[in-house]
């Protein structure tokens, strides 16, 4: 195992945040806070609880997730995107170190990145509402879970993509609304029953409702769920980067 | 030969767009000895490189260095091998020795601040050290690239075109870092169209044109092999036409009728030279001088690349 190339990816992307730092934490904190003066102040004020929680805290964990998984997506994006741009990534493919090592360096440094900020949104939420966690050691496996498995997604991302635009597309046009989509700002229970039905093929659902469960103890599917939806995605996505280094998919001519 | 280091059987490449790059190259480097790689452009030299740095699929063929398959033993293959690429590729805004310990750490080296102050030391690079690479010029740019090469110790190194766009002081201590780094051993490859920085450090040359390798021979032996050499003789009177009596012997008038020039092949039983100095006797034509011309590796290359393309 060369796990020196891991750290050393990871180190260097690190970095790479660090020189970025108030970008990186004050965009996300900025438009959260704008989330909850106007959902959870302004229009959570006409809304009555969601089974027995107001709906300022009710949006919290949806807040996060949508926070987390467009970060993780475009983070991991731009981390692997950005060598094969300039061509730095000559590197990386001449370099004694697996599929697996380099792409841990990546996702890891992503991962953390957006960790921290889902960390730094819960902070700040408590500023605006009331909060309890029910079941803390769940909220951050799944925060850490979410983190991981989508910047594994934003990893394929950027290697999939041949320019920016392409590089925006995904995070734009799939991920936000899936989210919103997902159960981030009401109950799956609030739908007419058809849309309660279409919405059980959006994985986010399980995500959210997984997470919001481990601050509420109410969740629109069971916990189970929740977490295999979590785990099976995450495999599928080591998979196909798996695919993609063995055969060079976009990376290698 | 058992003292390859990079073995490299019927490579083939061809491109996804059906370009064939490399057809069936086979080419044995031996350890510890400066091979120059010559060719036009879009010869395959950067295919070349790139296939055996894992830059490149093979189409077909196969590589090993050290003995290590490059692709069934990627770990062991890679890790003796250090690349130079043709393209200056650098994050920008990273700092020199960020970018340069990064590299040993990719390479699975554990940290060695000594040897990354060696490395930039020896590359003019130690006072540069945390400058963020984009504000440096293109010289040090391809010195950045060096030293990221040589951060994790290679045994084998491929420099690309190390010396595109480096004036010509910047060269001559390129040069001397290419036989410093032999001296310690290191095997080197470098693909250059410069042919005198060709003669001037290689021990053997290699010519591709068109995705083949043309001939890969020792350097002296070369330039010896297909050494044709000119006999220029200086007139005392200049004249305007050869006599026709001397017509056999191939001559050319040269310097506006102040000198013959005589064609041979040294290697050749007989030069004819002595036939020619009778005949020229016989014309009373007084000579004041005579010198010998060798032909240099560029007229051999022109001469090669051209019967190709013909
Ligand atoms: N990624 C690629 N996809 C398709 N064709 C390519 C690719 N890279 C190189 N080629 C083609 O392969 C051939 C060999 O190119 P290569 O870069 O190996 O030449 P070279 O000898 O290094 O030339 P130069 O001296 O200009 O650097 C060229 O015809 C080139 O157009
Ligand atoms: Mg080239």
């Amino acid at each position: 195992m060369n796990l020196r190339a891991t750290w050393a990816i990871y180190k260097f992307e690190m970095a790479r945040t660090f020189r970025t730092l108030l970008q990186s934490v004050v965009s996300p904190v900025l438009s959260t806070s704008l989330y909850f003066v106007v959902f959870g102040a302004a229009i959570g004020s006409r809304i009555d609880e969601v089974e027995g929680v107001s709906y300022g805290a009710f949006i919290v964990p949806g807040l996060i997730m949508l926070s987390v998984v467009v970060q993780s997506v475009s983070n991991a994006a731009f981390g692997i995107y950005f060598p094969k741009f300039i061509g730095t990534i000559y590197e990386l493919l001449s370099a004694p170190a697996s599929f697996l090592e380099i792409t841990a360096g990546y996702v890891l440094a992503a991962a953390t990145k957006s960790l921290a900020i889902g960390i730094i949104i819960l902070v700040t939420a408590f500023f605006f509402v009331d909060l309890t966690i029910l079941h803390p050691f769940w909220m951050l496996t799944f925060l850490v879970l979410t983190c991981f498995s989508f910047s594994l997604l934003g990893f394929i991302v950027g290697i999939w993509a041949r320019n920016f635009e392409q590089l925006q597309l995904v995070p734009l046009l799939l991920v936000t609304p899936l989210i919103f989509l997902g159960g981030a700002f009401y109950s799956v229970s609030m739908l007419p029953p058809v849309w309660q039905t279409i919405t059980l093929f959006n994985p986010v659902v399980y995500l959210v409702s997984g997470f919001r469960w481990s601050f509420f103890g109410m969740a629109d599917v069971a916990i189970g769920w929740s977490v295999l939806a979590i785990l099976g995605f995450t495999g599928l996505c080591i998979a196909i980067i798996g695919v993609i280094f063995r055969t060079g998919w976009r990376i290698r001519a | 030969m058992s003292d390859a280091i990079v073995r490299v059987s019927d490579l083939t490449k061809t491109y996804a767009g059906g370009l064939t790059a490399l057809r069936s190259v086979s080419l044995d480097i031996r350890q510890g000895e400066i091979l120059a790689l010559l060719g036009p452009n879009g010869a395959g030299k950067t295919t070349l490189i790139s296939a055996i740095c894992g830059l490149v699929t093979p189409s077909s063929g196969t590589v090993t260095i050290g003995g290590h398959d490059i692709l069934r033993d990627y770990r062991a293959a890679r890790s003796l091998v250090g690349l130079v690429p043709q393209e200056i590729n650098l994050e920008p805004f990273e700092k020199v020795i960020t970018t340069v310990r990064f590299s040993r750490g990719l390479f699975g080296k554990p940290q060695n601040d000594d040897h990354v102050e060696r490395v930039l030391r020896q590359l003019s690079l130690w006072d540069k050290r945390d400058t963020q690479t984009k504000e440096l010029s293109g010289g040090m740019k391809r010195r950045v690239l060096i030293a990221k090469a040589l951060s994790h110790e290679p045994r084998v190194l491929f420099l690309d075109e190390p010396t595109a766009g480096v004036d010509v002081e910047l060269r001559r201590d390129m040069w001397d870092t290419v036989r410093e780094l032999k001296a310690l051993g290191v095997t080197i490859i470098l693909t250059t169209h410069y042919i005198e920085e060709a003669e001037e450090l290689a021990d053997r040359i290699g010519i591709i044109a068109d995705g083949e390798i043309k001939l890969v021979e020792d350097k002296r032996a070369l330039m010896h092999r297909m050494g044709q050499k000119r006999l220029v003789i200086e007139l005392s009177e200049p004249l305007d036409t050869i006599p026709e009596p001397l017509a056999p012997h191939g001559l050319r008038l040269a310097e506006g009728g102040h000198a013959l020039v005589y064609t041979y092949d040294k290697t050749a039983g007989r030069t004819g030279i002595r036939r020619l100095m009778v005949d020229l006797e016989a014309q009373d034509i007084a000579l004041s001088d005579v010198r010998t011309e060798e032909s240099t590796l560029e007229e051999i290359f022109v001469d090669l690349v051209r019967k190709d393309a013909a």
